[in-house]
């Protein structure tokens, strides 16, 4: 084999030379093996097409969103930098001076997508600031020396980048610079004056006539404690000469600063908090933007969602990842679905539908939601859909036209809705509307005990309440530019007019009503016996006020409009286009569970070889299995130390009794050996995947390295 | 007199009981369950109070039932989140506790699996006359199924016990079955009664626990139910730490040098195992293809920014050179054998720079030459994704055997032979100046001497220096510690660093290859 050798352990290839071609384009490898696949080069356009507006999207998204913070942030420093600028010899302003200026921004445990907030803040910093923006991580300073180096490195490459003709000249000099606090200080004064000089009242950095140097410590966390803590003191000895401003990154939370810093040093820490936004709230607005709408016509089925939404809330709450496993799916789905080709904007889907091939309008057929849809169709259009190309192609254009209306209807009724239950107490449909989604796709939901309970809790809402839920809902059909809600807008501006109206006829009842009827004087056993009648007639006028009868109607009326829109897509003729649908392959690729997978190769060959010699009840496995199989069997029996030799002699057992049946001929010295050896491979194979270590503490035997597994 | 009794008690409670029974035992019967754990915590009581009279036992009793309810309370929590995970088979065995083990269970279990036939386990049994070995060492594998925590009597009722099941198979021998699970429980409760009067070493914690928890296992197989899983989950972790208190661990004393065979090479070793021919070689061939059609997927992934991660069993070796070779011609890409004992970030980034990259000199750092090659690649790669792995994951079970992989290491049974250090060793060796032979032997030898001493830090330099003085093997601090380079790059010596600051050096290799080395070596003079 090419790459095994007992020198090294890393090899290069290269192409020939000659050989090289143009490379073989990408769309190539969207072909599945037996090249029988429709439309795959048109498929995979259509996926980079989508793919690029998603991510364009999901980035405009984190734009808007730090936004606030980047704002927020950027003024905190102008106003603290302002101090420097001033120079009064003012007391508080010479006290003042001796603290840095920090910003600490907590940012949550979602490390992974920290580092684009970074960049994008380094960026924002950088156009509105200060050229000098550094960045440092935990691991490139593990002391002072190389703590003071990078900052120097990084500081020169930002003046570098606004002077490039002396880069040369930089290059040479940063070595030989001893790196310290002094050095810098010097370095900053001549670069300010410098600039001064060349510029006098021009350009961002007139603003500034020194601008101050900003440090951004990504992960806070993990600086070891005597670093953070030399600097912060040294640089606070210096700030008169050298500006600097401090950016924390936090993941946990703020108490960490005084975890790590002491008194002494905190106090030279002038800090000021800034929040994130949570990542959840965060998840909610790309699930907004990217899968309740109608823009991309892609979709994922309840269980896609599941697995997805899993793994951000269980494992790492990262919108990076949650939003490259919503990629996966992409990909996945227009890979493996031949009519994904059809998920595109609906003209162009239509315009598709028309060049579609006879294999493609058979795919067609051969949906079982298509099928499904013809049963019910009248004998002479079941015949024309089954056997006419040109019909079933018409029919496909208005069934996909009726999707793409179903869903528009369907998430304007889900944020109605959601609006409705999110505010219930101990909300029975979820707080977030994924939640609330995810029941949706799953089921009719209207059938779920907690849809029910959640009417009822409808029913006892206060009027106000009820109000600013119609309005908002109103707010939602308003804003959809499709008009066949135009009937239901305006039903709901009638119950707001009818509850206005309600509200003025009421304070008039109530005005009429109010004055309390004098109870006489009495005895307590008369008081009780009015109490009771007054108890009674109130029972047994239940008669409902007008404001009950308008709520019941309002009630209803969601109800109905949740019975006729929010069907499971599972019922819509054609989904298998847009819905994506295969979780466990999702699962397979970002979940996976190697442990549990070797634990079967090993306990049970016949899941991976299928051979029925090997097929057995569960728990034993037959004595033909494969050797590291029997080796790995034998060694669950023991306890944390395990005797080589008994190992050994126990699997030339097994292993004799399954080589030859009858047993009786005499085992030959060579096959012994023979099963020694293979006895040997499976040991090492299982010490190379750590089930067991050599140990010393008894000659000949080795050590487990796992529990359980029996 | 006390064990006596116990076992009769035992005798009492293990009894069969028809699947019927068991049901009922557990919806309605509770009461009796608890009946009868009480008669067993009692039956404990005296055993306690005959070993340890000094120990308050009330306490001890209230403590471990507190105990048992915070543990009841964790597997619980335990079990719920492994639902939560891939419920693919045996989940929650991978993560359960071990359990005690006795020494001859692995003999056992081979007898077994020797004796059972190729198919049809279950319809064979009925006429075995082994049915009784197999019951018993099957019984082992009741206790290890009732180890782990099972909250839920529907996942009671659709795994039963092993045992439970045996029965099920074995209708008609019921009698027999019986009299045979009470007379193997005795056998093994002699034993392990045995084994705790022995067992003096042992802490006093451990043998109270032993005791509670050998005498509550019978009553689990008897009657499963709720109170008895309470139990179980108890006894689980009581195992634990019965299996890591005890320093002592039965097991055989043999050793392996009484097999003649012991002593392979790698060479040998090959020949032999290229004789067998494999198993199954149409299902792993099947398995093979199988993973072979995705390779256009994976290439497209990879184009899309995924990085892709294969695993499961077997060696991934032979499947990723295919993948190299049909799909990988026309780019530039690098192998990295991570198995390979001298691999390191530094070799792996040379490589890169050097082969790659054309890139003649040396770098500062680590890091210098990381910053140096994403410089590099910013023209190739999008900032963002190179930050990233986008970790795809792929099961390619394959089954072939890690033979490439385990070559480099020094496998359990090829290095206590000690061939392939010895021979390695000699290899070096020859290739040195006779002065530096001298002085490696110096060191050999010093080792050999204090080869008893179990604390012996190593040879500390100054001393080193000064023999080597004397023996006029060297003239200078110097070239001794030139040398010592040139040992510790063939990895021959190791340094350490002793609590005085001094340093040690060390062969680490074992003393009895030492010590036919150095034999080898006299031979070797004396002839010459």
């Amino acid at each position: 084999m090419a790459t095994s050798a007992v020198s090294k352990g890393c090899f290069v290839f290269k192409p020939k030379l000659k050989k090289r071609k143009i490379s073989v384009p990408i769309e190539e490898y969207f072909n599945k093996e037996k090249n029988e696949s429709e439309d795959s080069k048109l498929r995979f356009e259509t996926y980079h097409l989508t793919w690029k507006q998603m991510k364009s999207e999901t980035e405009q998204l984190q734009e808007e969103l730090n936004k606030n913070l980047f704002n927020n942030l950027i003024e905190f420093l102008q106003k603290s930098h302002s101090g420097f600028q001033r120079n009064s010899k003012d007391w508080a302003c010479q006290i003042k001076l001796k603290e840095i200026p920090t910003a600490a921004l907590v940012l949550g445990v979602n490390v992974t997508d920290h580092d684009l907030i970074f960049r994008r803040l380094t960026e924002a910093l950088q156009n509105t600031i200060t050229p000098y923006v550094i960045s440092l991580q935990a691991k490139d300073c593990p002391d002072m020396k190389h703590f003071l180096q990078k900052l120097i490195s990084q500081l020169i490459d930002c003046s570098v980048d606004t002077k490039p003709k002396e880069k040369e000249d930089v290059q040479v000099t940063q070595k030989k610079t001893h790196c310290s606090m002094d050095s810098l200080s010097s370095w900053y004064m001549t670069v300010t004056q410098k600039t001064d000089q060349k510029m006098p009242s021009k350009t961002r950095t007139s603003q500034w006539q020194s601008p101050p140097v900003v440090l951004i410590l990504k992960d806070m966390e993990s600086f070891t404690t005597k670093v953070l803590q030399d600097f912060i003191t040294i640089a606070s000895q210096h700030l008169h000469e050298f500006p600097l401003i401090l950016v924390f990154g936090i993941a946990t939370s703020p108490i960490i600063i005084h975890r790590l810093l002491p008194h002494a040093v905190s106090s030279l820490l002038c800090i000021e908090l800034f929040q994130s936004l949570s990542c959840k709230e965060h998840l909610t607005t790309v699930l907004d933007k990217l899968l309740l709408t109608t823009q991309f016509p892609f979709k994922i089925s309840e269980k896609v969602l599941q697995v997805l939404t899993n793994i951000f809330l269980y494992h790492d709450f990262s919108i990076q990842n949650f939003v490259k496993g919503l990629q996966l799916s992409l990909l996945e789905h227009f890979y493996s679905q031949p009519l994904s080709v059809l998920c595109c904007s609906l003209p162009e889907a239509k315009r598709r539908i028309n060049l579609l091939s006879v294999n493609q309008c058979e795919n067609i057929r051969r949906l079982p939601s298509f099928r499904r849809y013809v049963e019910k169709q009248a004998s002479e259009k079941q015949v024309a859909l089954l056997t006419n190309d040109r019909f079933l192609k018409e029919e496909t254009q208005s069934l996909l036209e009726d999707l793409h209306v179903y869903h528009v209807n369907y998430f304007l009724v889900l944020r109605c809705l959601h609006n409705f239950t999110s505010s219930l107490p101990r909300y029975p449909l979820g707080r977030q509307i994924r939640e609330l989604y995810c029941t949706c796709l799953e089921k009719n939901i209207w059938d779920s005990e907690e849809y029910a309970s959640a009417l009822q809790l409808l029913r006892m809402l206060a009027k106000d309440e009820l109000m600013s839920i119609l309005q908002k809902c109103f707010q939602a059909f308003d804003s959809s530019s499709e008009n066949q809600f135009g009937s239901t807008r305006k039903r709901i501006e009638e119950f707001l007019a009818q509850f206005q109206s309600l509200g003025d006829a009421k304070e008039e009842e109530d005005a009429s009503g109010s004055q309390p009827k004098e109870l006489p004087k009495t005895d307590l056993y008369h008081l009780q016996k009015s109490l009771l009648e007054m108890k009674e007639s109130r029972r047994s006028s239940k008669k409902q006020t007008k404001f009950e009868v308008l709520r019941e109607k309002v009630v209803n009326f969601i109800d109905s409009l949740v019975r006729e829109y929010l069907l499971p897509p599972e019922t819509q003729p054609l989904h298998e286009v847009v819905y994506f649908s295969a979780a466990h392959t999702l699962r397979e690729h970002l979940n996976a569970a190697p442990r549990i997978a070797l634990h079967t190769a090993l306990n049970n060959p016949y899941y991976y070889l299928k051979n029925e010699a090997l097929n057995s009840e569960e728990g034993c496995i037959p004595n033909i299995a494969p050797d590291i199989c029997i080796a790995y069997k034998l060694h669950l029996e023991c306890s944390r130390l395990i005797n080589l030799v008994d190992w050994s002699e126990a699997f030339a057992t097994v292993v004799t009794a399954a080589e030859n049946m009858d047993a009786n001929s005499a085992a030959s010295e060579e096959l012994n050996e023979i099963i020694h050896a293979r006895f040997i491979r499976a040991v090492s194979e299982l010490e190379l995947l750590g089930f067991i270590k050599p140990t010393k503490r008894k000659t000949d035997h080795v050590a487990r390295l796992t529990w359980g597994g029996c | 007199m006390s064990k006596l009794e116990l076992k009769e008690d035992k005798m009492l409670e293990v009894q069969f009981v028809g699947d019927d029974d068991v049901l009922n035992h557990i919806l309605d019967r509770e009461g009796g369950t608890k009946l009868k754990k009480e008669r067993a915590q009692l039956l404990v009581n005296p055993q306690k109070i005959i070993k340890k009279q000094e120990y308050g036992v009330e306490e001890g009793d209230q403590e471990v039932l507190k105990d048992q309810n915070y543990v009841k309370v964790l597997g619980q929590n335990v079990q719920e989140s492994l639902k939560n995970g891939t419920a693919t088979d045996g989940g929650n065995k991978v993560y359960s506790f071990q359990n005690r083990k006795y020494p001859e269970k692995m003999a056992k279990l081979a007898s077994e699996l020797a004796k059972t036939p190729r198919k049809n386990v279950s319809f064979s049994l009925k006429n075995d006359p082994e049915i009784k070995s197999i019951s018993q060492s099957s019984k082992g594998h009741s206790a290890s199924d009732k180890v782990q925590p099972k909250n839920n009597k529907n996942e009671l009722q659709s795994t039963p016990p092993r045992s439970l099941r045996k029965r099920l198979i074995v209708p008609s021998s019921h009698s027999d079955s019986e009299s045979e699970y009470s007379a193997s429980n005795s056998e093994e409760d002699e034993e392990v009664a045995q084994e705790s009067e022995k067992d003096t070493n042992a802490s006093v914690l451990s043998q109270k626990t032993q005791a509670a928890s050998r005498i509550l296992v019978p009553t689990c197989r008897g009657t499963p139910s709720k109170r008895m899983r309470r139990e179980d989950s108890s006894n689980l972790v009581e195992e634990y730490f019965e299996a890591h208190s005890s320093s002592q661990v039965l097991t055989s004393d043999r050793t392996l040098e009484k097999l003649k065979r012991a002593a392979l090479d790698q060479q040998t070793l090959r020949n032999l195992l290229s004789k067998v021919s494999p198993s199954f070689s149409a299902e792993l061939t099947r398995l093979n293809e199988q993973h072979e059609k995705l390779f256009h997927k994976w290439m497209l992934q990879l184009h899309l920014g995924f990085n892709i991660v294969l695993y499961g069993l077997g060696s991934k070796r032979d499947l990723l050179e295919r993948f190299r070779t049909t799909m990988l011609q026309d780019s530039v890409h690098v192998v990295i054998n991570g198995f390979f004992p001298g691999i390191s970030v530094k070799s792996i980034l040379n490589s890169i720079t050097e082969e790659v990259l054309d890139h003649v000199g040396t770098f500062r750092s680590v890091l210098d030459q990381l910053d140096w090659i994403i410089n590099r690649f910013k023209e190739v790669w999008d900032h963002a994704k190179q930050s990233l792995y986008n970790w795809l994951w792929y099961e390619t079970t394959t089954y072939s055997p890690y033979t490439e992989e385990t070559s480099y290491e020094n496998s359990l049974l090829i290095t206590q032979s000690g061939s392939l250090p010895l021979s390695a060793l000699t290899h070096v060796l020859r290739s040195l100046t006779p002065n530096a032979r001298g002085i490696f032997k110096l060191l050999m030898k010093h080792q050999l001497e204090n080869q008893e001493d179990p604390s012996y830090p190593g040879l500390s330099f100054q001393d080193f220096y000064q023999q080597c003085r004397e023996a006029f093997l060297v003239n200078s601090d110097l070239t001794l510690r030139a040398q010592m380079t040139e040992f510790r790059d063939h990895r021959l010596i190791r340094t350490k660093k002793g609590p005085d600051g001094v340093e040690h050096l060390l062969i680490p290799v074992d003393s009895q290859t030492l010590t036919n080395f150095l034999e080898e070596e006299e031979e070797a003079t004396v002839t010459a």
